[in-house]
C-alpha cells in the first residue's frame, strides 16, 4: 500500500533577504507559516512546488515541508521547521523580532 | 603586522567589482541560483537557515584596531549589531541581505580584509597559534609563514578545485594551541642543529571520520616550505578520491593509501616542485618577517599590578585565569572571554568590538587576535596597564574570568543558524555555563574543555573536547551524544563515545553527573579532568552517566 500523503506547505528562502517564506493559496509569499496553503493532495503539491520553482528571481531552494493542521492553521511537525518558523533561540533576531515590531 | 601592498588592494578591488556585477545579474534574473551559488560561495556567502551568512577571513587570527572597528561597522550597518567568531579564526555575520554584500566586501577591503577562500574546495584561511609572536614558549613567530602560505594559496590556479576543502594550521611552539593534529596539514616550527624548519603532519581532521594527523616529515628546512606544501597538495589532488564527497578529504587518502605511500609520492613531487621555485618566495618571506617585527618593549615597574593582585580578589581571579606568560619581561598575554555566562559563545556586539579595538590601541600595541576557541586576545600588554585594562573590560561586560574553564565552551552555531545542523548547540552551551555558574564550582573544577557541535561536521571540535557534545536528530527530537577524553593539543586524542544520547532536558544533568564524578574521583584538585580520565578511563564516568544501567548490571 502506498504511504498516505501527509499535509505539506511550500517553503523557500527569499532571494534578497534570505528569510523563510511560505506559498499562500492566492500565490503570494508570506513570512508566516499560518498563512501558508496546506496541501493534502500529492499531485497538487507537486504542481505548487513547480509553480514556486518557476520564480527563481524571487526565491531560493523551494521544497515541501511537513505540517499538521492546528486550530490556528498549519503547525510544523519537525523541530527544524519550527525553528525556521520562529528564528534562532539565542536572540529575538528572526521572526520573533519582526513579530514584536508589528 | 603585515601591511597590504598596492597589488593586494588592486586585487581585492577587482575581485569585489566582479562579485558586485554577479549579484546584480542574479537579482535581475540573468543568473540562476545554480549558476550563482558557486560564485557566491567563492566570496564567502552562504544561505543559512534564516538568512544569508557572510564568512570573513581573519588570516591567522591577527587584526589591528582599525580592522576590528570595521568589523563593528559591518555588524551595525548591515547585520543585527553583532558578529560570531569561529573556530577557524573567521567572523560570521548571520543576517546580511544579498543586495548589501558587495558593499560589505568593499568596506572590508578598505582595511585589507576579505571573504576569499572562506568556502569552496580550496585551501582555506590558514590558522595559527593565537599567542603567536608573544608566547614565552615559542621557537619562532608562525605568522610570517602563515602569511607566505596565504599569498601562495590565494587564487593558486592548481588548487581552486580540489576534491574537498583543505585546511592548514601552524604553530611556533611545542604546546599546540592551533589544533595542528586535526588539520589536513599541520606545521610546527622546530629547530635542529641551529637550523629552523618544520615538523609536517598530514591527514588530520574532524567531521564524520575524525583522525589525528600523521608525521610526514620530521624536519623540513624552512626554505622548502612552499615546494613541499605544493607537493603534498598536488599529491592529494591526484590521489584523493572524488567519487564520494565524504571520502574526499586527505585524511581518507592517508588512511586508505598509508602514510608511506603518501610520503613517497610527496617526496617525488617535491623534487620537481623545488626545482621550479626560484627563491623569490624566500625574499618575500624576509620582507614579511620584517613586518612582523615585535613592537618596542617597555621597561616599567609592575608595582600597580602586584598591589592590585594582592588586594582585589576579582582582579586576581581574572589574572589567574585569563593571562598567559609573555616572552618579554613585564608583559602578559590577555585573553578576553567572549563566553560571559549564559551568552552565545563567540559573539561580540559592535560596541564590544570597538571597546576591544580601543583597548588594543591604548594598551596593546594595536594588535588583536581571534582564538580558535572563540575568544579575543590582546597579545602584548604591559602588566602596569592591566588594572586599567581590567576595569575597562569589566565595564563592557568583557571581564569574565573563565578562560580554559567549564564555561569557556566552543559551540558551533548549530540549528539556531546553520542549514546543515541536526540539533541546536548554543542553548546547550548557555545552559551549561549558567548551571555551573550557579553551582559556583567552576574554579574548583579547574581546566576543562567542553566543545559542542550541532552535527557530525564537527565545527565545534567536539571530538577533541575533554567533554564533547554532538547534537543529533533522533526521530524528530533533539538528542545529544557525549564523548569523553578528547584533546586538541600536542597530545591530541579523539574522545570516546560514552553511550546512548540524551534528550535536551537530560543533557545538562548528565554533564553535571560527569563533572561531579570527576570531583569525586580526582586524586587532588591538582589533577585535571583530563588527567583523571586518562588515569581511570571511561567506565567510572559511564556509571555516573547511566546510573540505571550501572545498577542493573550489578
Ligand atoms: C554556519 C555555517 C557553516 C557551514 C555551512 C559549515 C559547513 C561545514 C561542513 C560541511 C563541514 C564538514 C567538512 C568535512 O566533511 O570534513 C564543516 C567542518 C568544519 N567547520 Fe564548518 N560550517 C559552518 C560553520 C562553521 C563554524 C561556525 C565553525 C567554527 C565554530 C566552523 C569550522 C569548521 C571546522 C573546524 C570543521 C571541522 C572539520 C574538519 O576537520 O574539516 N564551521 N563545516
Ligand atoms: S557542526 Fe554542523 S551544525 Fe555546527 S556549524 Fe558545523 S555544519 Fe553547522
Amino acid at each position: 500500500m502506498p504511504r498516505a500523503f501527509t499535509p505539506k506547505v511550500v517553503t523557500a528562502s527569499d532571494l534578497l533577504e534570505g528569510d523563510v517564506i511560505y506559498l499562500t493559496a492566492d500565490d503570494q509569499w508570506s513570512r508566516h507559516l499560518q498563512d501558508a496553503e496546506v496541501l493534502t493532495d500529492e499531485a497538487h503539491a507537486q504542481l505548487r512546488l513547480l509553480h514556486a520553482e518557476r520564480q527563481p528571481d524571487r526565491l531560493v531552494g523551494a521544497y515541501l515541508a511537513d505540517v499538521a493542521q492546528g486550530p490556528e492553521g498549519p503547525e510544523p511537525t519537525h523541530f527544524r521547521e519550527d525553528f525556521r518558523r520562529t528564528g534562532p533561540s539565542n536572540y529575538a533576531h528572526g521572526k520573533q523580532e519582526a513579530e514584536s515590531n508589528v | 603586522m603585515y601591511n597590504y601592498t598596492e597589488f593586494d588592494h588592486a586585487f581585492l578591488a577587482e575581485r569585489n567589482a566582479q562579485f558586485r556585477a554577479q549579484v546584480e545579474r542574479r537579482i535581475a534574473g540573468q543568473l540562476t541560483e545554480d549558476e550563482f551559488k558557486p560564485l557566491r560561495l567563492m566570496n564567502g556567502l552562504y544561505l543559512q537557515l534564516h538568512a544569508y551568512m557572510l564568512r570573513v577571513a581573519i588570516p591567522y587570527g591577527t587584526l589591528n584596531s582599525a580592522q576590528m572597528r570595521q568589523l563593528a561597522v559591518l555588524a551595525e550597518k548591515w547585520d543585527k549589531g553583532y558578529g560570531h567568531f569561529t573556530t577557524r579564526q573567521n567572523i560570521q555575520y548571520n543576517w546580511p541581505k544579498l543586495r548589501d554584500v558587495p558593499d560589505m566586501l568593499d568596506a572590508l577591503a578598505e582595511v585589507g580584509l576579505h571573504a576569499i577562500q572562506t568556502s569552496g574546495n580550496t585551501i582555506r584561511n590558514v590558522t595559527a597559534d593565537h599567542f603567536a609572536g608573544a608566547a614565552a614558549d615559542e621557537v619562532a613567530d608562525p605568522r610570517p609563514y602563515a602569511e607566505l602560505i596565504r599569498q601562495w594559496s590565494t587564487d593558486h590556479p592548481e588548487f581552486q578545485f580540489l576534491g574537498r576543502k583543505f585546511k592548514i594550521a601552524i604553530t611556533g611552539a611545542a604546546a599546540d594551541r592551533a589544533v595542528i593534529r586535526a588539520h589536513d596539514i599541520g606545521l610546527r616550527i622546530v629547530e635542529q642543529d641551529g637550523a629552523r624548519g618544520f615538523e609536517v603532519l598530514v591527514g588530520g581532521g574532524l567531521g564524520r571520520t575524525p583522525m589525528i594527523g600523521k608525521v610526514v616529515r620530521d624536519f623540513l628546512p624552512e626554505v622548502d616550505l612552499l615546494p613541499y606544501l605544493e607537493a603534498i597538495v598536488s599529491t592529494y589532488n591526484l590521489l584523493g578520491r572524488r567519487d564520494n564527497k565524504y571520502k574526499a578529504r586527505i585524511k581518507i587518502t592517508v588512511h586508505e593509501n598509508g602514510i608511506e605511500k603518501v610520503r613517497a609520492l610527496t617526496e617525488e613531487a617535491f623534487v620537481q616542485r623545488r626545482a621550479q621555485f626560484s627563491g623569490v618566495d624566500q625574499t618575500l618571506l624576509r620582507d614579511i618577517q620584517e613586518q612582523f617585527a615585535p613592537p618596542p618593549w617597555r621597561a616599567s615597574s609592575q608595582d600597580a599590578f602586584d598591589s592590585l593582585y594582592e588586594s582585589d580578589p576579582v582582579f586576581r581571579s581574572w589574572a589567574d585565569t585569563n593571562l598567559a606568560a609573555h616572552r618579554a619581561e613585564g608583559y602578559a598575554i590577555v585573553s578576553i572571554s567572549l563566553k560571559a555566562h549564559g551568552k552565545t559563545p563567540g559573539d561580540a556586539t559592535a560596541e564590544q568590538m570597538r571597546v576591544m579595538a580601543d583597548l588594543a590601541e591604548r594598551y596593546g600595541h594595536n594588535e588583536l587576535r581571534i582564538s580558535h576557541e572563540q575568544n579575543v586576545i590582546l597579545p602584548h600588554v604591559h602588566k602596569s596597564d592591566l588594572p586599567a585594562l581590567h576595569a575597562a573590560l569589566k565595564e563592557a561586560g568583557l571581564a569574565t574570568a573563565n578562560i580554559g574553564l567549564i564555561s569557556d565552551i566552543i559551540a558551533c552555531p548549530g540549528m539556531d543558524y546553520c542549514a546543515l545542523a541536526t540539533a541546536r548547540s548554543i542553548p546547550i552551551a548557555q545552559e551549561i555555563a549558567t548551571r555551573f555558574n550557579a553551582l559556583k564550582l567552576e574554579h574548583d573544577i579547574g581546566p576543562l574543555k567542553i566543545k559542542i557541535s550541532g552535527c557530525i561536521n564537527a565545527c565545534g571540535h567536539h571530538h577533541v573536547g575533554h567533554i564533547g557534545i554532538l547534537g543529533l536528530d533522533r526521530a524528530g527530537v533533539e538528542n545529544y551524544q557525549i564523548t569523553l577524553g578528547g584533546d586538541g593539543t600536542e597530545d591530541a586524542a579523539i574522545g570516546e563515545r560514552a553511550g546512548p544520547g540524551f534528550s535536551a532536558d537530560e543533557i545538562i544533568p548528565a554533564i553535571e553527573r560527569v563533572v561531579l564524578a570527576y570531583l569525586d574521583l580526582r586524586h587532588s584538585n591538582a589533577e585535571t579532568f583530563l588527567q583523571t580520565y586518562r588515569r581511570i578511563g571511561l567506565a567510572p564516568f559511564k556509571s555516573a552517566l547511566y546510573p540505571e544501567t550501572a545498577v542493573a548490571a550489578e
